[in-house]
C-alpha cells in the first residue's frame, strides 16, 4: 500500500504530460485534452491515486502509454519467463552456495578453501552484466557451445502454454527435446544472475560453519568419537544454514534487480526486459506496474523465508510459544 | 613544563593508538592490498589527465585512422569505434565512478544517520513510526529496481543517477543506526546525560553517535564498492552517464553491441570495475577489522 503510493507519486511528479507523450507532439490539442480527461490527469493528486489504486485492486494497471495494450495482459504474458529465470537462478544459488560454503568450511584454511574463497570473492565484486558479457563471449562466441539469446531455438515449436514456464510446459506435455533446448538457453542467463548472490551465500555459510566449529556441542561430539562427516551433516549444517536462508530474501532482490540488465543482454522475453524497455521509453503505467509486481513478489518471498527460518530455528519457534 | 609534558603525553598516546589501529588493520594482508589499490585508484582518478597516454580521447574525439584497433603497443587496451584509446577512457572512467560514489555517500550517509538517530531516540512515538514506515517502503523494493524506476522518470544523466542511488541507499543507514540507538537508549550513560539536563542534540551527536561510528565508517567504506557497482549498472543500461563521458559501464554497454568483434572495449573496462570494487571491499574489510574489535569488546 505504501509502496503503491510511493511508486505512484514518483510516476506523477515527473515533468511532462503523459497524455501528450502518449499521442505524440503532432496530435491536435482537443484529442490530448480528451485523453487527459480519460486518464483523470486533470484531477487532484489524491483523486488520481484513488482511481489508479481501485484499478490495481481489480487487477487493472491501466494501459501502456505506448502500445495502448493493457499492462495487466503484458505482465501475464511476460512474467512467466522472468519467473523461470529467477527460479533456476534461485535453485542454483541455493545448491551451489551451500555446497561451496560447506566445502570451504570443511577444508577450513586449506588450499581448497582458498580456491572457493577466491571464486566467491570474484562473484561479489563482479556486476552481473559483466558476467553476462563474459559468458556470452566465452561460451556463445568463442566456444560456440551454448546459445546466446532468446528462450528456445527458433526452429522448435513452443509447447502448449499451461504455466508459461517453458521447461515445465515441455515436461508436462512430454516434449523432452524442447525441455533440454530451453534448459540450454536458460543456462547462461541464470548463472550470470546467480553467481553474485551465490558467492554471498557461500561466504556466509562458510563463516557460520567455521564459527560453529568451535562451539561446545561440536567438541562434545568430537570427544565421543563421532565421525567428522556425521558431525558436519547431522549437527553442524542445520544451525549453520539459518543465516544463509535468512539472506535468501535479499538474494532474490538481487536476482530480480539484475534481471533487468541480464534479460536485456540475453534478449530474454521476460517481465524485466519489458520493464526495462518501459523505463527507457518512459512508459510510466508499465514501469509502476512492473515495480509493483516485483515489490509484492519480493515481500512474498521474504515472508516465505521468514517462515522457513522460524521452522529451522528452535530459538525463534520455541521462544514464541513461551510468550 | 607541566603543560608541555601533558602535551607530549597526549601526542604519544595518540601515536600509540594509531599504531594499534594500524596493527589491527594490517593483520590481514589483503587489507593492505586493498589500501594500496584504493590509494592507486584515487591517484589515477585525480591525475588521469597527466598519466594517461592519450588524454584527448576522454571527451568528444574522433580519430578515424585508429578505429576499432585491437590491443597494441600504442593502445594497450585497444581503441573504440571512434578511434579513442580505451586505456585513457578507463583511467578517466575512474574519475566518474569515484566522484559519483563520494558524492552519493556524503549525501545519503548523514541523512540516513540523523534520521536513524532521531527515530531511535524517540522510539515508540509518532516520529519513530513516520520515519521507520517510510524507510520500510523504500526497503521493500529491490534497490536496483527502485533506482531504475527513479531514473526512468528523470532524464538520464549522471546527476540524476546519483540522485536515484542516494534515494534508494539512505534507508539502510537509518535502519542500522536505528538499531544501535534503540539498544543504547536505555543505557545508564544516556540516562545520566538526560538527568543532568543535556540537550537532545548533545545526547544524539555526542553520546550516541560515537557509539555507532565504527559501524557507520565500515559500511561507508564497503558501500563505495556497491555504489560503483550500481552506478555502472545504471550507466550500462543507458540511464547514468551519457556518452561521450568516459564511464566504465557505458563503455561496456557500447562494446556489447558489437560483440564479439570489439571484445577489448568490453573486457578491460569490466576488469576495471571489478578492480575498484575489489579494492574497496578489501579496504572495507580492513576497516572492519580495525574498528570492529572495539565493538566486539
Amino acid at each position: 500500500m505504501g509502496l503503491s503510493l510511493l511508486m505512484f507519486s514518483i510516476a506523477r511528479v515527473m515533468p511532462g504530460d503523459p497524455a501528450r507523450i502518449a499521442l505524440g507532439s503532432r496530435a491536435p490539442e482537443w484529442v490530448v485534452q480528451k485523453l487527459r480527461e480519460e486518464m483523470h490527469l486533470e484531477d487532484p493528486f489524491h483523486v488520481q491515486y484513488y482511481y489508479w489504486f481501485k484499478g490495481v485492486l481489480h487487477g487493472d494497471f491501466g494501459t501502456s502509454l505506448y502500445t495502448r495494450r493493457s499492462v495487466a495482459r503484458d505482465i501475464k504474458e511476460f512474467l512467466p519467463a522472468s519467473l523461470e529465470l529467477a527460479l533456476y537462478a534461485g535453485i542454483f544459488i541455493g545448491i551451489m552456495g551451500v555446497i561451496l560454503g560447506v566445502i570451504s568450511g570443511w577444508y577450513n584454511n586449506r588450499w581448497v578453501d582458498s580456491v572457493v574463497r577466491i571464486i566467491s570473492y570474484m562473484g561479489i565484486i563482479t556486476p552481473s552484466f559483466v558476467f553476462a558479457i563474459f559468458f556470452m563471449l566465452i561460451f556463445a562466441y568463442a566456444l560456440k557451445i551454448l546459445p546466446a539469446i532468446s528462450r528456445i531455438s527458433s526452429d522448435l515449436i513452443l509447447p502448449p502454454r499451461i504455466t508459461g514456464i517453458i521447461t515445465f510446459d515441455a515436461l508436462i506435455t512430454g516434449h523432452f527435446g524442447v525441455f533440454f533446448d530451453a534448459l540450454r538457453h536458460l543456462l547462461l542467463p541464470a548463472i550470470s544472475l546467480a553467481l553474485g548472490p551465490m558467492s554471498q551465500e557461500a561466504r556466509l555459510t562458510r563463516t557460520t560453519l567455521v564459527g560453529n566449529l568451535g562451539k561446545d556441542y561440536v567438541m562434545t561430539q568430537r570427544s565421543y568419537g563421532t565421525p567428522e562427516r556425521i558431525i558436519m551433516f547431522k549437527y553442524l549444517l542445520k544451525p549453520s544454514l539459518i543465516p544463509t536462508i535468512s539472506i535468501y530474501g535479499l538474494d532474490f532482490a538481487a536476482i530480480i534487480g539484475n534481471a533487468f540488465v541480464v534479460e536485456l543482454i540475453f534478449n530474454w522475453p521476460g517481465l524485466s526486459r519489458y520493464g526495462m524497455n518501459a523505463i527507457l521509453q518512459k512508459d510510466l503505467n508499465a514501469v509502476v506496474a512492473v515495480v509493483m509486481v516485483y515489490g509484492v513478489l519480493f515481500v512474498v518471498v521474504n515472508l516465505i523465508v521468514d517462515l522457513a527460518v522460524r521452522f529451522l530455528d528452535p530459538r525463534i519457534r520455541l521462544g514464541e510459544k513461551r510468550i | 613544563m607541566q603543560r608541555k609534558l601533558a602535551k607530549t603525553k597526549e601526542l604519544s598516546r595518540r601515536w600509540e593508538s594509531i599504531q594499534r589501529n594500524w596493527y589491527k588493520f594490517s593483520r590481514n594482508r589483503l587489507s593492505i592490498v586493498g589500501l594500496v589499490l584504493v590509494c592507486t585508484i584515487i591517484f589515477i582518478a585525480i591525475f588521469a589527465p597527466y598519466i594517461s597516454p592519450h588524454p584527448e580521447s576522454a571527451g568528444k574525439f574522433v580519430n578515424f585512422s585508429d578505429v576499432s584497433d585491437p590491443p597494441s603497443l600504442a593502445h594497450p587496451f585497444g581503441t573504440d569505434r571512434f578511434g579513442r584509446d580505451i586505456l585513457t577512457r578507463t583511467l578517466f572512467g575512474y574519475r566518474y565512478s569515484l566522484g559519483m560514489a563520494a558524492i552519493v555517500i556524503s549525501i545519503m550517509a548523514p541523512i540516513g544517520v540523523v534520521l536513524g538517530l532521531i527515530a531511535g531516540y524517540y522510539r515508540n512515538t509518532w516520529v519513530d513510526t513516520v520515519i521507520m514506515r517510510v524507510t520500510d517502503v523504500f526497503v521493500a523494493v529491490p534497490a536496483l529496481i527502485l533506482a531504475l524506476a527513479v531514473c526512468a522518470v528523470l532524464t538520464p544523466s549522471i546527476l540524476h543517477a546519483m540522485f536515484a542511488i542516494s534515494l534508494v541507499w539512505w534507508p539502510w543507514y537509518v535502519r542500522m543506526v536505528y538499531g544501535t540507538t534503540c539498544s543504547l537508549k536505555n543505557e545508564f550513560f544516556i540516562q545520566a546525560a538526560e538527568v543532568t539536563g543535556a540537550s537532545t542534540a548533545y545526547i544524539l551527536f555526542k553520546e550516541i553517535l560515537p557509539n555507532c561510528a565504527a559501524s557507520i565508517l565500515t559500511k561507508m567504506s564497503l558501500d563505495v564498492g556497491w555504489v560503483i557497482l550500481i552506478g555502472s549498472t545504471l550507466s550500462f543500461v543507458g540511464l547514468g552517464a551519457q556518452p561521450p563521458t568516459p564511464d566504465l559501464g557505458t563503455m561496456v554497454a557500447d562494446a556489447s553491441n558489437y560483440l564479439p568483434d570489439l571484445w577489448w572495449e568490453a573486457v578491460f573496462p569490466a576488469f576495471a570495475i571489478m578492480l575498484v570494487v575489489a579494492a574497496f571491499n578489501l579496504f572495507g574489510d580492513g576497516i572492519d577489522d580495525m574498528l570492529g574489535e572495539e565493538k566486539r569488546g
